[in-house]
């Protein structure tokens, strides 16, 4: 069979590779997009979040013509232990007005649109292929193989997302450890649009977004999340893989247990679930970090490790984004050059560094060890819970002032004071 | 709202399960050594159940996250990779 050729072959229709092949695409070049899902998404599942600004800058105002749910405008961080629960909102209304600070999606819906962006921009998109190797000529990447399939191209993207079997095949990533990835579960719970925005108390097309952090996960590394899109929920548990393998809980039990939650259960009450997924998260960051590029080939997006989790926030979708902007920027470059081996393609690396994605990842390098840290998901939970539940219960009984409780329940977490004054400075120097 | 059990909760899913190929495979002889079978407790799906020391496994219901491949302890266990092209889990909210 005669072999097609093309300028880029990127493999994986996320965020990253629809990102790298719209631009390529628009500067004229023949790119394949080849994805295995049946449609672009069909594969993908997230917590629920995008930060806008990466898109926006690559396609201004994407809302107006996107499959987005709801403008994010309410930040909740919940604590919780056994019947009680301490949360700490934060409201920004001016998020919920454009340009969006960031809007929840739902991804099978939004990556098949930005599929057709690429696709409208001349990409060729093809579904339902799964990429099985590279094709190698004198150690350069020169194309792909699928099934009998051989096509070539000057440079693959593998955009091909966390379980990157590209970039292990291309020999540029190694295979990770338990401790650096997370599993993701998440439900996708069906309530009326006027429900829900009742309930979080939004008005409009507003929307919320929550993080749980305590028993949801039986003290394992890791937490509850829960966005509102339009007219659902989606709900999940984030827990490390290492913790899962030492586990005594089942996570599909602690998903079911987690909707039973007694702070749970009443924001979801009534509601129909329509659908069950999960995912890995990277979560180590520059620590799992590939090698990003080799002879004829890049690696961008969570393949790459590209993802920021800080507990409080989780960001991975507008790194995709980037680096799929970063990836495409390169091919141009090395194109110039007419120079795709690794040293043509090394403007990648610049790239990155000079934008968001490398700048961030090192400025909080150190965060994924601090997270790991169990108090965070114990001693913290059970210690706040605890202290307001002093605080606001009446029962008669002898008077304690209020410093008098804080000690008395700091000493009953067994935290200590250096060690809480020694994980708060490092918090809030790491974080 | 009620608990639904793992068969009600993939049953909701929307699958193209290839009936001619598993794109997951046991050794089961190797996971006969395995003392705790992180499996059975990390699969999303709840696709590894133990009986009686054994350990079985349907690639029917997987989710593709790559849970199993990863918690794994026994090198050479399991055999990972997706489905063929536009077979297995299709997301249609994600
Ligand atoms: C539970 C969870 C919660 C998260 N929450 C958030 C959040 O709220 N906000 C946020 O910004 N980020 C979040 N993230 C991270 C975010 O989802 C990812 O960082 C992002 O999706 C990465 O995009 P990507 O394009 O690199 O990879 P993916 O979106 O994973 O895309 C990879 C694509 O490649 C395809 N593919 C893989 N292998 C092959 C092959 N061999 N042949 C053909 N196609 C192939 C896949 O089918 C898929 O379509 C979360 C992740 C998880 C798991
Ligand atoms: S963890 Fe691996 S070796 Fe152990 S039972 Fe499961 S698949 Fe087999
Ligand atoms: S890939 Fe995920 S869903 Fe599929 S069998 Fe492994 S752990 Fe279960």
């Amino acid at each position: 069979m005669e072999e097609e050729k093309f300028a880029t072959i990127i493999v994986g229709a996320g965020p990253a590779g629809s990102t790298a092949a719209y631009l390529l695409a628009k500067e004229g070049l023949d790119v394949l997009l080849i994805e295995k899902g049946a449609t672009p998404g069909s594969k993908n599942m997230f917590g629920g979040r995008m930060y806008s600004h990466a898109l926006h800058k690559i396609i201004p105002n994407f809302w107006e013509e996107a499959p987005v749910e709801r403008p994010v405008v309410k930040e909740t961080i919940t604590m919780m232990n056994g019947s009680r629960s301490v949360s700490m909102d934060f409201q920004e209304v001016k998020w919920g007005t454009p340009p969006y600070h960031s809007l929840t999606l739902l991804r099978a819906d939004f990556d098949a649109w930005l599929a057709a962006k690429a696709e409208e921009a001349g990409a060729m998109v093809a579904c339902g292929i799964r990429v099985d190797d590279l094709i190698r000529e004198n150690g350069r990447v020169v194309g792909i193989q699928a099934g009998e399939d051989r096509m070539l191209a000057d440079v693959v993207i593998a955009a091909d997302g966390v379980n990157s079997l590209i970039a292990q095949k291309a020999g540029l990533g190694k295979k990770f450890s338990p401790k650096q990835v997370a599993t993701g579960i998440k439900q996708v719970i069906q309530l009326s649009e006027e429900t829900i925005s009742q309930r979080f108390q939004l008005s409009g097309n507003q929307g919320a977004a929550q993080l749980f952090v305590g028993d949801c996960t039986k003290g394992m590394h890791g937490g509850g999340f829960l966005y509102t899109n339009k007219s659902s929920i989606s709900l999940g548990l984030v827990v490390t893989a290492g913790a899962l393998q030492h586990s005594q809980y089942k996570i599909i039990d602690l998903m079911e247990d987690f909707k039973e939650n007694p702070h749970i259960a009443p924001l979801i009450e009534g509601g129909e679930i329509v659908e069950h997924s999960a995912h890995l998260v990277p979560e180590a960051g520059l620590n799992m970090m590939p090698q990003l590029f080799g002879d004829g080939i890049l690696v961008a997006g969570d393949a790459a490790g590209f993802v920021l989790n800080l507990g409080y926030i989780v960001r991975g979708v507008d790194f995709a984004i980037a680096s799929g902007e970063a990836a495409a920027k390169a091919v141009l470059a090395a194109r110039a050059n007419n120079n795709f081996s690794r040293q043509g393609l090394s403007t990648y690396q610049q790239l990155l560094k000079e934008s968001f994605v490398m700048k961030e990842l090192v400025a909080y390098r150190q965060a994924p060890q601090f997270m790991a840290n169990p108090r965070m998901f114990t001693s913290y939970p059970q210690l706040v819970t605890g202290l307001m539940g002093k605080m606001f219960t009446v029962d008669g009984g002898p008077p304690v002032r209020l410093l008098g409780k804080v000690f008395s329940q700091i000493k009953q977490s067994k935290i200590g004071l250096t060690q809480l004054a020694v994980d708060g400075l490092k918090g809030a120097r790491l974080l | 709202m009620k608990r639904m059990s793992i068969e009600q909760l993939l049953g909701i899913n929307k699958f193209a399960v290839d009936d001619d190929e598993a794109h997951i495979i046991l050794k089961k002889d190797i996971c006969a050594a395995c003392m705790d079978k992180p499996c059975t407790f990390a699969c999303p799906a709840g696709l590894y159940t133990e009986k009686d020391g054994e350990i079985s496994f349907d690639y029917a219901g997987c989710l593709e996250c790559g849970t199993c491949r990863t918690v794994c302890p026994k090198e050479g266990a399991i055999s990972w990779q997706y489905p063929r092209g536009g077979f297995g889990i299709n997301f249609r909210y994600g």
